[in-house]
């Protein structure tokens, strides 16, 4: 899988926000600000964790299972 | 398809009720978000990390082994759906998305156990990454073997607060330190009514004396004054009435107690009513789970916070009423002792309220520059100039006027907040600043799903029950 671009390695039974918050601090952005996020609630209440893919779709990181191959952007600027 | 009995929620409460109906010889339908049975309470880690029930539950292990144990037991006799997200309720039938395709489902009886999430109220600071709800930090260690840290605060009030707490210190972390909103007296004051469960008491203790004997710097009273740090956080300030001081952290980890998730029941046309007690509007729901609309049974933390194990008695409770109202026999021994079980529960809880404290003075502490609203960082302050100008006396008139509310999390976690702010702002009472009403989608619904709803022949006689009906099955 890739996280910005970036190749790395998740454990089977990861979440994306465990994948994600393993390697960095920021998970996604807040829509407004742009300001780092990293999921608050964990549980599927909050929806501040929704994480944009390369190929448009979007997943709850909290709730959604990491799949080999899958290109997660956080939002940061590079 | 129509199901003549259909649970939302598979935690304590949504297991229990599936329980009874199976054993009353119906084969209910059970609707779980969640990947897997459990819920947040008992919740089990995905299928590929394999992880000892001692380690997941802790001194919770015999309980929560029995209970999931026992609904495998069932599992053939329940049409159980798990990735199913109920996100609208038409009457007498709900609108489902599973593996993002459309369902719809009708339904006889609808026992709701929708369980509960942190109540929050935010500070300045608390969107910075590192800061999560207790239930989250929880939820990292039971569901990903994970922890945030290494230096962690928990703040706030409430049992979880805690056991958190005790649980990462089991784990290695460094905990920092414990900041309750509660007072010190509280606890003594809460005493008498937890004495009517003396074992989940003997539990309470057992963590606040390990927390101590490890050195954890216990302040009550703390009022959450502003996290630092630009991409995480990197200290939190707090404040009580003797001291207070800037920690260094990693992570924080706070919350108020639990708020119940009651958006279905508030679609389902249930009526709400103010509790005193907690502060809060809570469905109307009788000792048996019969809400004030006929066919629909409210169970577990989602009508009202009682805990996991009334949520068991409860449950299967408002599946005996569902039983009963649908003219099946049921077992009038078994409602009475789930009736007294109820009411012990009832009291052990009245004391728990004491220890669940919300910050005194939290709306006139907080700060205009306060993000309220994570999904659309809307802020303490721009609400204050919504009040003042525009005269809004009712929590749903700021939300039209403001957006909060409007968001992402439709609510859940701004709730408590913006209606502080509101009473705060013009010197109306909680009950008069009135209660955000549900709406669906109650969670995000991709619009490609909804889409596909609207192509299939089902989507245009939806208003038409005698149309609809025909297309059933």
């Amino acid at each position: 899988m890739t996280i910005d671009g970036r190749p790395c390695n998740a454990l089977e039974g990861d979440t994306v926000l465990t994948a994600i918050l393993t390697q960095g601090t920021r998970l996604c952005s807040a829509d407004a600000t742009g300001a780092p996020r990293a999921g608050f609630c964990l549980m599927g209440a909050c929806q501040d964790c929704w994480v944009m893919m390369a190929d448009g779709r979007r997943v709850r990181a909290c709730t959604t299972l990491v799949q080999p191959d899958m290109e997660l952007l956080t939002g940061a600027t590079p | 398809m129509t199901a003549s009995y259909v649970v939302v929620g598979a935690g304590p409460a949504g297991m229990r009720a599936a329980e009874q109906l199976v054993l009353a010889g119906v084969r209910p339908v059970v609707l779980d978000e969640a990947a897997r049975f459990g819920g947040q309470i008992y919740r089990q880690p995905p299928t590929a990390l394999h992880r000892p029930a001692r380690d997941l539950y802790g001194l919770e292990a015999r309980k929560a082994t029995g209970l999931l144990s026992r609904f495998a037991e069932m599992l053939p006799h329940i049409d159980y759906r798990p990735d199913t997200l109920v996100w609208q309720h038409d009457p007498g039938s709900l609108q489902l998305i599973h593996q993002a395709q459309p369902g719809e489902l009708g339904y006889d009886a609808l026992i709701l156990a929708t369980g509960a999430t942190d109540r929050v109220l935010p500070f300045p600071g608390w969107t910075l990454p590192g800061i999560t709800t207790l239930g989250g930090a929880q939820v990292a260690l039971k569901f990903q073997a994970c922890t945030f840290g290494p230096r962690v605060v928990f703040a706030g009030s409430g049992p979880l607060l805690y056991l958190v707490a005790y649980q990462y210190l089991c784990q290695g972390v460094k905990v920092v330190a414990i900041l309750d909103a509660a007072d010190r007296s509280a606890a003594w004051q809460a005493l008498p009514a937890m004495a009517a469960r003396p074992a989940m008491l003997a539990k309470g203790a057992w963590y606040v004396a390990r927390l101590r004997a490890a050195g954890v710097p216990i302040h009550h009273g703390a009022r959450l004054v502003r996290a630092h740090g630009s991409d995480r956080v990197s200290a939190l300030e707090w404040r009580n009435a003797s001291s207070g001081g800037t920690i260094d952290c990693d992570a924080v980890g706070f919350g108020y107690g639990l708020r119940p998730e009651t958006q279905l029941a508030d679609l389902a046309g249930c009526q709400f009513a103010f509790d005193a007690n907690t502060q809060t509007w809570l469905p109307e729901v009788d000792p048996t789970g019969r809400s004030s609309v006929r066919g629909v049974y409210l169970a577990g933390d989602g009508a009202g916070i009682l805990g996991a194990d009334a949520a068991e008695v409860r449950g299967a409770r408002a599946a005996l009423a569902a039983l009963e109202d649908m003219g099946r026999p049921c077992s009038q021994p078994l409602a009475r002792r789930l009736d007294d079980q109820l009411k012990v529960h009832q009291r052990f809880r009245d004391g728990m309220e004491a220890l669940t404290a919300t910050p005194a003075n939290w709306a006139a502490d907080t700060p205009d520059d306060t993000v309220v609203c994570r999904c659309e960082e809307i802020t303490a302050g721009e609400l204050r100039v919504c009040v003042q100008d525009s005269g809004a006396r009712e929590v749903n008139r700021l939300k039209a006027l403001s957006r909060i509310g409007m968001g992402r999390c439709q609510g859940r976690m701004c709730a408590p907040a913006a209606t502080r702010l509101l009473a705060g702002a013009t010197g109306c009472t909680l009950e008069e600043a009135g209660r955000l009403r549900g709406q669906a989608p109650i969670k995000p619904v991709p619009v490609a799903v909804l889409g596909r709803l609207a192509q299939t022949p089902s989507a245009a006689p939806l208003d038409d029950p005698e149309a609809a009906g025909a297309l059933d099955d």
